[in-house]
């Protein structure tokens, strides 16, 4: 490693976890040092200098030392602190569940650039987007392509031959589309409906302008969010934990408020 | 683990014992062995006893889920406490930090933990609904929300306040700001933002 012996990067804290008394291990993700964790002291305390610009899902900058083992950070300092995440459980659900996915796919210290970038878009969208999960499904899609595992959408993966405009099998084991014929007795394949696969595509090519400018009707959304984590789960070999939150709100959100009174 | 193979297998297993303990090392775990190994036979046996006597004894407030060796505890038994104050709290230790401060006469709920949603931890992993059962009762007026000004924290006091607004109680979060003796120039926006926010008259 040629990096100094104190450095300065920009961080985005992907999570935490209690060290020793008072402080901290945070994971940051960098632009230039991929994903890092780093000792941060003292930060439980309600006095510490560095413990608010540390928080999970705050885009900061940080003076790192090289340690034997983890880095310390020396100082901190706030560029964006997302604060509407803050104040909206369905945003942050969406934001934690987002910093989640970017810290499983990201091997420690596998620089990323672009993953960097991809991350900060989507804290900023989620802090205005109407449609917060649209959000989360252009990550995935961006996400799995950055890491190697883009999904072939463009033709059936078994016999090559390009897809008509029917509806076909999405294959999580496989990675990808299987036409009818090569995907109906395929084990693990589900039915893929011909919107479905329109939306994966965008996902895939399009800007997340464009993608944000399309109305799913929410069976859509939700057919396209099944296959996404369907194959997620695939890649990653495990759930991503986060999503059994933002499930859980939004089935309460479907109870009538007064529900609990009774 | 590596412990040196000459060790004597009882010796082994209090290192290894000692090791699960949070905060504690291989290195430790074999000092406080070898320090129990030469110490006086009462002094282990004191230990060994209190470990016990701490599990057997203690348990959870049925009521406040505080750790407490009686059931319902001193707080929620005392009748001088005010009953229409409720604060809920993650961890028993943050009890003993409000109780320091001798300005909170009302009743407390220990939620055991904190939403952390990466971690796979949910609401039903909590205290809520024994929160929600104690308020069926009808006698709090206002719940104080006193979870640790983190993002977990956070959301925690989100979702309850989401849950806990339609029963008509009256739900009030601690409030967020400068700690005393602190530099204006290191605090975080955040911190900052609703330490103007909460401003106060000068009297």
């Amino acid at each position: 490693m040629t990096t100094p012996r104190i450095y300065k990067t920009e961080a985005i804290v992907l999570r935490q976890r209690k060290l020793g008394e008072a402080g901290k291990i945070v994971t940051l993700y960098t632009p230039n040092y991929g994903k890092l964790d780093a000792v941060a002291k003292g930060v439980r305390r309600p006095k510490s200098r560095l413990g608010g610009h540390l928080e999970v899902l705050t885009h900061t900058t940080v003076m790192l030392a090289q340690g034997r083992n983890l880095d310390t950070v020396t100082q901190a300092q706030t560029v964006e602190s997302f604060a509407p995440l803050r104040a909206d459980l369905h945003r942050l659900s969406r934001a934690l569940y987002a910093a989640e996915l970017v810290d499983r796919f990201s091997p420690e210290g596998a620089e990323s650039y672009h993953v960097f970038q991809l991350l900060l878009a989507t804290l900023r969208r989620l802090v205005a987007a109407s449609n917060v999960d649209t959000v989360l499904r252009h990550l995935e899609m961006q996400l799995l392509g950055l890491s190697g595992f883009q999904p072939q959408l463009a033709r059936c993966v078994n016999c090559e031959r390009a897809l008509a405009a029917v509806p076909s099998y999405f294959s999580p084991a496989v990675g990808g589309v299987l036409c009818p014929s090569c995907g109906l007795d395929a084990g693990g394949a589900r039915p893929l409906s011909l919107n479905a696969l329109k939306v994966m595509r965008l996902l895939q090519g399009g800007s997340f302008a464009e993608v944000s400018r399309v109305r799913m009707r929410a069976a859509l959304a939700q057919e396209v969010e099944m296959h996404l984590r369907a194959y997620l789960i695939h890649v990653l070999e495990r759930d991503v934990r986060s999503a059994a939150f933002i499930d859980r709100l939004r089935r309460e959100d479907l109870w009538e408020p007064a529900r609990v009174s009774s | 683990m590596d412990v040196p193979p000459s060790a004597a297998a009882p010796v082994v297993r209090l290192i290894e014992e000692f090791h699960k303990l949070p905060g504690v090392g291989p290195k430790s775990a074999q000092r406080l062995t070898y320090y129990l190994l030469r110490a006086p036979q009462e002094e282990a046996r004191a230990l060994a006893q209190a470990i016990l006597e701490m599990k057997e004894k203690i348990t959870f407030c049925s009521i406040c889920q505080n750790v407490t060796d009686r059931d319902p505890c001193l707080i929620c038994a005392n009748s001088e406490r005010d009953p229409s104050l409720l604060c809920v709290v993650e961890e028993p230790l943050d009890i003993l930090a409000l109780e320091r401060t001798r300005s909170y006469n009302g009743l407390y709920h220990v939620l055991h933990g904190v939403i952390s949603p990466m971690d796979g931890v949910g609401p039903e992993h909590l205290k809520v609904a024994e929160l929600l059962e104690r308020l069926k009762g009808g006698s709090v007026q206002e719940v104080i929300l006193a979870t640790n000004p983190n993002l977990e924290g956070e959301a925690t006091a989100m979702y309850l306040g989401r849950l806990l607004r339609p029963l008509g109680v009256r739900v009030t979060r601690l409030a967020r700001g400068l700690p005393s003796g602190a530099d204006l120039e290191y605090a975080d926006d955040l911190t900052l933002t609703r330490a103007l926010e909460g401003r106060q008259e000068m009297d």
